[in-house]
């Protein structure tokens, strides 16, 4: 039905890898059992096994010992996990401050916001221009009350990277714990645990051709967490409800077939819709940094237009992008990212994310650049911006 | 799925009719503002004697639903007199178009309300208005008639959010009935600033959030 749709949007969901279901079907219709305990049925055993093999995958990306990595239903369950787990197993002993920065994604804001009104004191630590988090800021914000830093590896939006090693090392020297969301890096840029001093880890299958509802967690192991979900004594007591082993699964099998080579092709598409939207686009600039970003993210903002009709006059000639503007958002509210960065408005509303995926083909780029250039020009004639 | 946006509509805003300046115009206004994410520039002619709009052109930077009730309502005024362009509702315009989507009512108000101001500066150009209005409670009730509810597109004062409006000295505020974390409490809240703020007699405006 989509066979012409050139789809940029993969940040946001990417479609599912074929080699990723083939691993999964077994354990919809073979294997289809709850993990039993050791002492279980055969069937029970096997998808225990399953289970277990999983986790020991994505765990061995990351560095990780299989008993430091948790499924769970995505980013935003990882992260409420990561993030009120670790609050209120240290409000009573340690305090009640916490630390993030004003673009993190959705699930770690929201998850901070909700401490706030139990009575949490909150810093969002300063971001440059790029989306760069001030590190002399956050060493002076934390305190002997801070319980928690949790800032992004990658940003959803404008792909910028932070230096998590050295927020890390930030956190180490202050004795304070680090989550971080690396939604977005998680097999794109290198992440291991062995390297960077970080405590948690958000990951999700949804942005690397696995399956949407699987994501995970890691937890550094002597980590005070405590579960947020009541229900049973799945995955190490820490996240309860029925395994979803056909998900674990083709998590661990999207993790393996994400490779460097692949990598470098996205980064080299995206490089060149950059330089020609950027040279070949009159008022057009880049959202984030230049250099410390997302391999496979884009993000520009097109002056006097709107995203929404941007968005829309694309989809009509079958691209898929995103916007920042607030008239596509479901708040109506202006990306909190630009707006956080210290653009303005109508940067935010005029910006729109590229976000490459396994299944762009080269010849993508030149065909996207031509619509745009095309769109951009025709709502430039109806706005009344710009003119003078 | 298909987008909620009519056949009308995608129709208007692919091709989208009067659109562009008029340099010599007899009138014009923009409302809105690139912050707000919306903004519309109406252009006139008008004959002085029969108060015929002659020509009409507009400008938009908006989404869909703004580009789309700026041409529809450029046809709808050609030919009209200002006194019959002015009795032209967002309800017409929308009918017009086979309907909007509620959450789209705030882009699309903005630009019969452009025409209305458009006619307006027309009007102060070449003396036709009367004296001009205080800023009142009721003043502020019939402006916050135009401040949408995006829950449900109909408008704050129809919809019961509005708890209490109190106008003193300058400084208006306007209370409602909606929780502080609201998804739409900052959007209401500029757009209720913008719909006041820049008044003749309003220093200040106040939003509060008491639900």
């Amino acid at each position: 039905m989509y066979e012409n749709l050139v789809y940029l949007d993969n940040a946001a969901a990417t479609r599912l890898d074929e080699r990723v279901l083939e691993a999964m079907k077994p354990y919809f219709f073979d294997v289809y059992a709850v993990a039993t305990s050791q002492f279980g049925y055969s069937i029970g055993l096997d998808a225990r096994e399953a289970l277990d093999t999983a986790r020991a995958r994505i765990a061995a990306v990351l560095g990780a010992s299989p008993d430091e990595f948790i499924f769970t239903s995505g980013d935003t369950e990882s992260s409420n996990l990561a993030i009120k787990g670790v609050a209120l197993a240290l409000a009573e002993k340690k305090g009640r401050h916490i630390i993030t920065s004003p673009i993190e994604d959705f699930p770690v804001l929201h998850s901070v916001r909700a401490l706030e009104r139990q009575g949490f004191r909150a810093t969002y630590v300063r971001v440059d221009e790029t989306g760069r988090v001030d590190l002399d800021h956050l060493r002076e914000s934390i305190t002997p009350e801070t319980v928690l830093v949790s800032i992004q590896t990658a940003n959803q939006e404008i792909g910028t990277l932070q230096d998590i090693r050295a927020i890390g090392e930030i956190c180490r020297e202050k004795g304070v714990l680090f989550h971080t969301d690396a939604t977005h890096a998680f097999t794109r840029v290198p992440l291991d645990v062995r390297e960077i001093p970080v405590d948690l880890v958000t990951v999700s299958a949804h942005t690397i051709h696995g399956p949407k509802g699987i994501g995970g967690l890691y937890i550094r192991k002597g980590t005070p967490v405590r579960k947020v979900l009541d229900g049973g004594f799945q995955e190490f007591d820490l996240r309860p409800g029925l395994e979803n082993i056909p998900g674990a699964v083709g998590f661990a099998t999207a993790v393996e077939l994400v490779t460097p080579e692949e990598t470098a092709r996205l980064q080299k598409m995206r490089d060149r819709l950059l330089e020609r939207l950027l040279n070949e686009i009159p008022h057009t600039r880049l959202n984030g940094h230049p250099v410390h970003r997302l391999p496979h993210n884009a993000n520009v903002s097109f002056r006097f237009v709107e995203g929404e009709s941007l968005l829309l006059h694309l989809d009509m000639r079958g691209f898929a992008v995103s916007t920042g503007s607030a008239c596509f958002s479901r708040s109506l509210e202006a990306s909190h990212v630009i707006l956080g960065i210290g653009g303005d408005h109508e940067r935010a509303h005029g910006s729109v994310r590229f976000t490459f995926g396994r299944y762009n083909k080269e010849e993508d780029v030149d065909r996207v650049v031509e619509a745009i250039a095309e769109v951009v020009r025709e709502l430039r004639r109806i706005s009344p911006l710009g003119k003078e | 799925m298909p987008l909620p946006y009519s056949e009308i509509v995608m129709e208007h805003f692919r091709n989208p009719r009067n659109v562009g300046r008029i340099e010599d115009a007899d009138a014009k206004a923009i409302e809105g503002s690139p912050a707000c994410g919306d903004m519309v520039a109406v252009y006139l002619k008008v004959d002085p004697q029969t108060h015929v709009i002659t020509d009409i052109k507009f400008e938009s930077y908006g989404c869909a639903s703004n580009i789309a009730t700026g041409s529809i309502i450029t046809e709808l005024a050609k030919g009209k007199t200002l006194e019959e362009a002015k009795q032209i509702t967002w309800d017409e315009a929308s009918k017009a178009l086979g309907g909007l989507p509620p959450v789209k009512v705030h882009c699309s108000v903005l630009a019969v309300d452009g025409l209305r101001a458009a006619i307006q500066n027309y009007e102060e150009r070449h003396g036709l208005v009367k004296e001009q209005e205080p800023t009142t409670v009721e003043f502020v009730r019939k402006r916050l008639k135009h401040v949408m509810n995006p829950v449900v597109g109909l408008d704050i004062v129809r919809t019961k959010l509005v708890k209490e409006i109190e106008v003193q000295d300058g400084v208006v505020r306007v209370v409602l009935d909606l929780p502080p974390d609201h998804m739409f409490a900052p959007a209401m809240r500029e757009d209720i600033e913008e719909k006041l703020g820049h008044r003749w007699d309003v220093k200040q405006v106040i939003v509060e959030f008491a639900g």
